[in-house]
């Protein structure tokens, strides 16, 4: 029966089977913080507004963001910020030419989950002592 | 775009198992995506349990024990077995590779095999591979040159001869291609790293004279520029080629000849 048209043909399965790795997991990350950091510079132009309104507008966006919950956001944008650069460096190494064989790419993918949350560390413990809150 | 579920009529099925002979005594599960065309039921995963004793080390010799000794119906590429044809590409335990030169005792726990995935299935592990194919037919893979042609062959130095290294060994198995989220993402316009890495060894060919009208060709948000630099492409190639290097290697490219 050559002319009976055929039925479409299924779509094989993709992400849902295909076995999650760390170098693959950092590059959809890379993708979701540069969305966040969209986010967090509202926040940051929403603190430069503040501060150009006046003293009763920096009060209200103070209480907001020294809340825990603002803290919070604050502490996923510095993360985000961070993860962001690292994986704009990996990206820059590439871009060379640099930086392809299977190892390397293991240890880049590492250094950007464990550098992203010591640098956040850091930047938040200078943060608080700079505040003597320490 | 990007789609993260299977469209209606895709999702799999639990399916059959298929028991195992009396008095098997090691046991090895398969699980096995299966699609019928000839019938509506959606695709299903099948369930076989195969006695490990009188059967080869590689995915694919347990396959084939499959297709001879407990389901004749099962249907998958293979040839040469032993990693230069590129038909058995299938994803077995979660990674794109060849049955043949993946060994069973590489894998943990049963031993899952799909279809290469983000393709449209023919039948059971059979993809349609007609677009992959089309786009290495458009990147034009011969060699192309203005030049009076010599009497005997074209000559290359041992040097430039170096620079196909790592290039010329693919085999076109499209397990590279059908790793890459952009490629399932974008498949029809984006080339994907198998075609892309054919591309590279013919820019790089030091016969060649047409890397100006095959760069012209790739400059293009999509044909070239949707590789995010994921890597799933070099983690699954077969042969330990590296497409996102090459990929970088003409993104460069792309840039040396505008400065």
């Amino acid at each position: 029966m050559a002319d009976t048209p055929a039925r479409t043909r299924p779509r094989s399965p993709h992400i849902g089977i295909y076995r999650p790795m760390l170098t693959m997991i950092m590059s959809i990350v890379h993708r979701i913080t540069g969305g966040a950091l969209y986010f967090g510079t509202l926040l940051l132009v929403w603190w430069l507004v503040a501060a150009a309104t006046g003293p009763e507008a920096y009060a209200t966006f103070l209480d907001v963001a020294t809340s825990w919950i603002g803290r919070l956001v604050l502490l996923g944008y510095t993360w985000a910020l961070i993860h962001h650069l690292l994986g704009g460096l990996k990206h820059f190494v590439w871009d060379m030419g640099k930086g392809f064989d299977l190892t390397t790419i293991e240890w880049l993918a590492r250094l950007s989950v464990v550098g992203s949350v010591l640098l956040t560390g850091v930047v938040w413990i200078l943060a608080y002592a700079m505040a003597g809150a320490l | 775009m990007v789609e993260l579920t299977l469209p209606k009529g895709s999702q799999p099925t639990k399916g059959r198992t298929h028991k195992a002979p009396a008095g098997a005594k090691n046991i090895r599960t398969f699980q096995v995506y299966r699609y019928n065309p000839d019938e509506e039921a959606n695709p299903s995963i099948d369930t076989y349990e195969v006695d490990l004793d009188g059967c080869g080390p590689m995915v694919l010799d347990a396959l084939i024990k499959i297709k001879n000794e407990m389901d004749a119906t099962l249907t998958f590429r293979r040839s040469c077995r032993e990693g230069i044809c590129g038909s058995c590409a299938m994803n077995i335990d979660g990674t794109n590779t060849l049955a043949c030169t993946k060994g069973i005792d590489e894998v943990k726990g049963a031993v899952k095999i799909y279809p290469l995935p983000y393709m449209d299935v023919v039948k059971d592990l059979v993809p349609d591979l007609t677009n992959f194919y089309a786009q290495h037919a458009s990147i034009e893979p011969w060699l192309q040159t203005t030049s009076v042609e010599p009497e005997k062959e074209w000559m290359q130095s041992t040097g430039d001869r170096e620079k196909l290294d790592g290039l010329y060994e693919c085999i076109l198995c499209a397990c590279c291609s059908t790793s890459c989220p952009s490629y399932w993402w974008n498949g029809d316009r984006y080339l994907g790293p198998a075609v892309l890495l054919q591309a590279y060894r013919w820019l790089i060919d030091s016969r060649d004279e047409a890397t100006g009208e095959r760069l012209d060709n790739l400059e293009d948000p999509f044909r070239l520029y949707r590789c995010h630099t994921i890597m799933n492409c070099a983690k699954a190639c077969p042969k330990g080629l590296n497409p996102a290097k090459a990929i970088a290697e003409i993104k460069k490219m792309m840039v040396e000849r505008r400065v």
